[in-house]
């Protein structure tokens, strides 16, 4: 439990998806103008890589892992390989049927976030998300604690950063940078403030 | 862009007028991680322009026989296709290199410049136009990452592609490398900077104020 409970306290601040890896950069950056929507994507982030992660660990167990079809009578068989398709599979379809579910139940939502549903695809997070847990091989616990606890990272890093532009637009910013270069500037400098807690050993 | 653009319209507007990372905001993450040297931006370089290119290539022949209800799909499963022939070439010719780049291979899946140019572009165009602008938007996004290792690695560890350039300080030359620009913020002020100085020489690209300020007016006296 204790293991846990630090996993998931290393995947929301030490190892922060946004600003300590710096993923799923295109959306973070495109969507974080109003707090209210950065925080229904962080959300959505959440709910998709805690579905996503713990899905995509037992498929890589059953399925794809060196000799993991050896209750299918293939012991020697490793199809690791195909991981990348595979994960990007079981990702896209997830997606895509969070966004029916959305369109029906929640329009409001499914208007304010328009075409960045689809691209919850391909918001490195997700994917980045599977790829650590099989690199780092972690079981079935650890990866529905490590999908709930990096998809919160990421929403935690959005919404700080849109709760930052918000008062930001109000500023005289140099006509070049405006826009998109401080905004760029300004998660340089949050991801200098996460770095501190690199050190934080637990 | 207008209907009838040509060949090399297609190919070099995404360079610079309307490039993929300064101007579009797509693919940005690959580009923090893999820039602290040269070696590994320009392998990632290649690698996403190649797939760009291709992935466009081929979602625009069967675009006509893709249900838009399915497309999505279809289309990641083209894209990881190619990734993974990438992935492979790499681990069979440039072992030490693949595993430097460690996930962000795999990430060019979720790379948002393939994805948004096969939905944006691919989808609606003959396969020609389509592999050129893939190649001109995977170029673009190269331009960045060369520029942005070239600063990385020349200014932070005083090589370029692992050869000495300026000598170290503490090699008895007389370069004092900045650590800073190897920590991955630093590829957030440069790109930060970079858009600054490509938009104060393309006046068109900056963007509007949300509030202008009032100007300071001193009270007649």
């Amino acid at each position: 439990m204790e293991h846990l409970l630090s996993l998931f306290v290393r995947a929301v601040f030490i190892e922060n998806m946004a600003l300590a890896f710096f993923l799923g950069m295109c959306s973070f950056i495109a969507i974080s103008k109003k707090v209210e929507t950065a925080i229904g994507l962080g959300i959505a982030v959440i709910v998709v890589q805690a579905i996503t992660l713990p899905v995509n660990n037992l498929v890589y167990t059953y399925f794809l892992k060196d000799g993991a079809l050896a209750w299918a009578g293939f012991p020697e068989l490793d199809l690791s390989y195909i991981g990348f398709l595979t994960y990007i599979g079981v990702i896209a379809a997830i997606v895509q049927i969070l966004e029916m579910l959305l369109d029906k139940y929640l329009p409001a939502l499914y208007n304010a976030l328009g075409i960045f549903l689809p691209l919850i695809t391909v918001n490195c997070v997700i994917m980045a998300g599977s790829l650590f847990m099989v690199e780092r091989d972690y079981n079935f616990s650890e990866s529905v604690v490590y999908g709930v606890g990096s998809g919160l990272s990421w929403a935690l890093a959005i919404a700080l950063l849109a709760g930052i532009r918000e008062k930001l637009k109000y500023s005289d910013v140099p006509a070049g940078l405006r826009g998109l270069g401080v905004t760029f500037i300004i998660i340089g400098l949050m991801s200098l403030g996460f770095m501190s807690f690199s050190g934080v050993q637990l | 862009m207008s209907k009838q653009a040509t060949a090399k319209e297609v190919l070099f507007t995404p360079v610079f007028d309307n490039n993929p990372i300064a101007l579009q905001i797509l693919g940005i993450c690959s580009a923090l991680a893999v820039t602290s040297n040269l070696n590994t931006a320009l392998v990632m370089a290649i690698a996403l322009t190649a797939v760009t290119a291709f992935s466009n290539l081929f979602i625009a022949m069967i675009r006509n026989q893709i249900p838009s209800s399915i497309r999505m799909i279809v289309q990641m499963v083209i894209i990881a296709s190619l990734v993974i022939v990438v992935d492979q070439i790499l681990r069979a010719y440039a072992f030490s290199l693949a595993k430097q780049l460690s996930v962000f291979v795999g990430l060019i899946i979720t790379n948002c410049i393939v994805m948004g140019r096969a939905e944006a572009y691919a989808m609606q165009n003959p396969p020609w136009p389509s592999f050129l602008d893939g190649l001109g938007n995977g170029l673009g996004y190269s331009c960045m990452l060369i520029a942005l290792g070239v600063v990385r690695e020349l200014f932070g560890a005083g090589k370029l592609m692992g050869h000495e350039v300026l000598p170290l300080l503490k090699d008895g030359g007389w370069y004092q490398p900045n650590g800073l620009l190897l920590l991955p913020p630093s590829a957030f002020f440069l790109i930060g900077l970079f858009i600054w100085g490509l938009r104060m020489w393309k006046k068109e690209q900056q963007e509007a104020a949300d509030f202008r300020l009032a100007p300071q007016v001193r009270e007649e006296e």
